[in-house]
């Protein structure tokens, strides 16, 4: 099935967008007052999203154009090549982390998306695969960088008590058992705390769009139930593929720590 | 032997920890002493594989550890860290840990006496006993594996003088109990005096000198447990 759009998309100029970034300099003269050092990062984030988001907007409008499954393989491969790099740097502790979250969004994503389009909640065409894919691919990532960073935390910190169990002839797999539940925690307690509290405390962004858009609130509120249960069950797996094939890389085929608590 | 560590040397982090060493430990209670940073405890994770070293051999009742199985050599040849790290959960749990791994049957109460520890404690919060208490939970879920030998990394170095004296008191009783033998790494060469019969002396990541304590431990070399002492 497919959603109908509003028929009448509202149009923005860059004026207009130029104008909300007037909320921007009121954030970035309070960051210069309170001395907290933020304006050159609010600086570079509202450059990098004007380029970025321009940038994909035209490829968006080609893809849609071209109407090519090729197309949009590609684009939600290069996502995942993305996201791997950039969760990468935030999971510095784990050695060699950058196969796993790569494994780990590709699963996410055609998992997800094979099942959506399966069921047969979106067609398979670039207007749903493109945006959905993005989303998965985004929120798979922040949850399984999430998940190694702890993990990697954990393992340093508790080498010790690691060891010591390896010292009982646990395997490396047993031995970080409870670290791995709870990076896997920290790697989904965001999205699943903020699906309880959506629609009580904030809108989410699919939903606005839509009734921005002008949209009716009723499909809009369907949509956007379908894309926080996918987004769930992304992160889900995402987060579990990436830790599992992850915990290995901190030992040896020996089951010993390749970085062991100095003695 | 029990152990034979044959030109071995071991690297961490760009530093040479053992430089070429040769070491002969034979079954019974041994010690191997020398200063803090000396590398006894690296030579101590070598002897059950919790690492390998960069070049040279270690062997086992003559095969070479590499060639066992790491997990069944570490039930055989068990090894008590410096410092607590207890799993969470009670006594028991951590004493039936590693039996439980390795499917074996397991008597946590008798762990418990042969570690000099009170059966009774089988079901307090591990986290919740003092360092004395926890180091002897160690031993117990050590012993629970029912080793070979027993590789006791500093084990009194964390206890005050009371819970030393009862450490070496249960790991004394231990010997004269069970066939088990003891490799004890040590700072303290009165201890080693009082436990081993044999001691390796290290320094600096090289061995100084190896045979029975009664040898190794009347030379005048008083100098590492001065240095200890004062630290």
């Amino acid at each position: 099935m497919s959603f109908p759009l509003a028929a009448s998309s509202i149009h923005v100029t860059l004026g207009e967008v130029a104008a909300a970034l007037a909320l921007v300099a009121i954030a970035a003269i309070a960051s210069r007052s309170w001395h907290a050092g933020l304006e050159e990062d609010i600086g570079i984030a509202v450059v990098r999203s004007f380029i970025q988001l321009t940038a994909i907007g035209y490829v968006i409008t080609v893809i849609f154009d071209e109407d090519s499954a090729l197309l949009v393989l590609a684009l939600i491969s290069v996502m995942v090549v993305f996201g791997a790099f950039t969760a990468r740097h935030r999971a510095q502790g784990v050695p060699g982390a950058f196969w796993p979250l790569l494994i780990s969004l590709g699963v996410a994503a055609a998992a997800t998306l094979g099942l959506v389009v399966g069921l047969g909640i979106f067609d398979a065409t670039p207007r749903y695969m493109v945006p959905v894919g993005g989303m998965v691919v985004g929120n798979s990532m922040t949850a399984a960088a999430v998940a190694l960073n702890r993990l990697g935390e954990d393992v340093h910190d508790q080498s010790r008590k690691i060891e010591a169990t390896l010292a009982l002839g646990a395997t490396s797999s047993q031995a970080v058992t409870p670290l791995v539940r709870r990076s896997l925690r920290s790697g989904m307690i965001t999205l699943v705390d903020s699906t309880k509290t959506t629609g009580l405390i904030f809108f989410p962004g699919t939903m606005v769009g839509m009734l921005l858009a002008g949209a009716d609130p009723t499909d809009a509120v369907r949509l956007q139930l379908i894309l926080l249960y996918v987004l769930l069950g992304a992160v889900s797996i995402a987060a579990l593929i990436a830790i599992t094939l992850a915990r290995r890389n901190f030992f040896t085929p020996a089951h010993q720590l390749r970085d062991p608590p100095v003695p | 032997m029990l152990f034979e560590l044959e030109d071995v040397t071991y690297s961490r982090a760009g530093t040479v920890v053992l430089n070429r060493v040769d070491v002969r430990i034979p079954v019974g209670a041994s010690s191997v002493v020398g200063p803090s940073g000396s590398g006894k405890s690296t030579l101590l994770r070598l002897l059950n594989r919790l690492a390998d070293p960069d070049s040279g051999r270690v062997v086992y009742e003559g095969t070479d550890v590499r060639e066992r199985d790491p997990l069944a050599l570490r039930r055989e040849v068990s090894l008590v860290p410096q410092l607590p790290a207890l799993i969470d959960g009670t006594v028991h749990d951590n004493v039936a840990y590693g039996p439980r791994l390795a499917g074996h049957s397991f008597d946590a109460r008798s762990c418990l006496e042969l570690a000099g520890l009170d059966p009774a404690f089988e079901d307090r919060d591990a986290a919740k006993l003092s360092v004395g208490e926890q180091q002897r939970v160690m031993l117990a879920r050590a012993l629970a594996l029912e080793p070979r030998v027993l590789l006791l990394d500093e084990p009194t170095s964390a206890l005050d003088r009371a819970a030393r004296d009862a450490v070496e008191t249960t790991l004394r009783r231990l010997r004269a109990r069970t066939a088990i033998s003891l490799v004890l790494v040590t700072h303290d060469i009165d201890q080693a005096r009082r436990l081993a019969g044999y001691v390796v002396r290290i320094d600096a990541g090289r061995v100084t000198g190896q045979g029975p304590a009664a040898e190794m431990l009347d030379e005048a070399v008083p100098a590492i447990a001065a240095a200890e002492d004062a630290s």
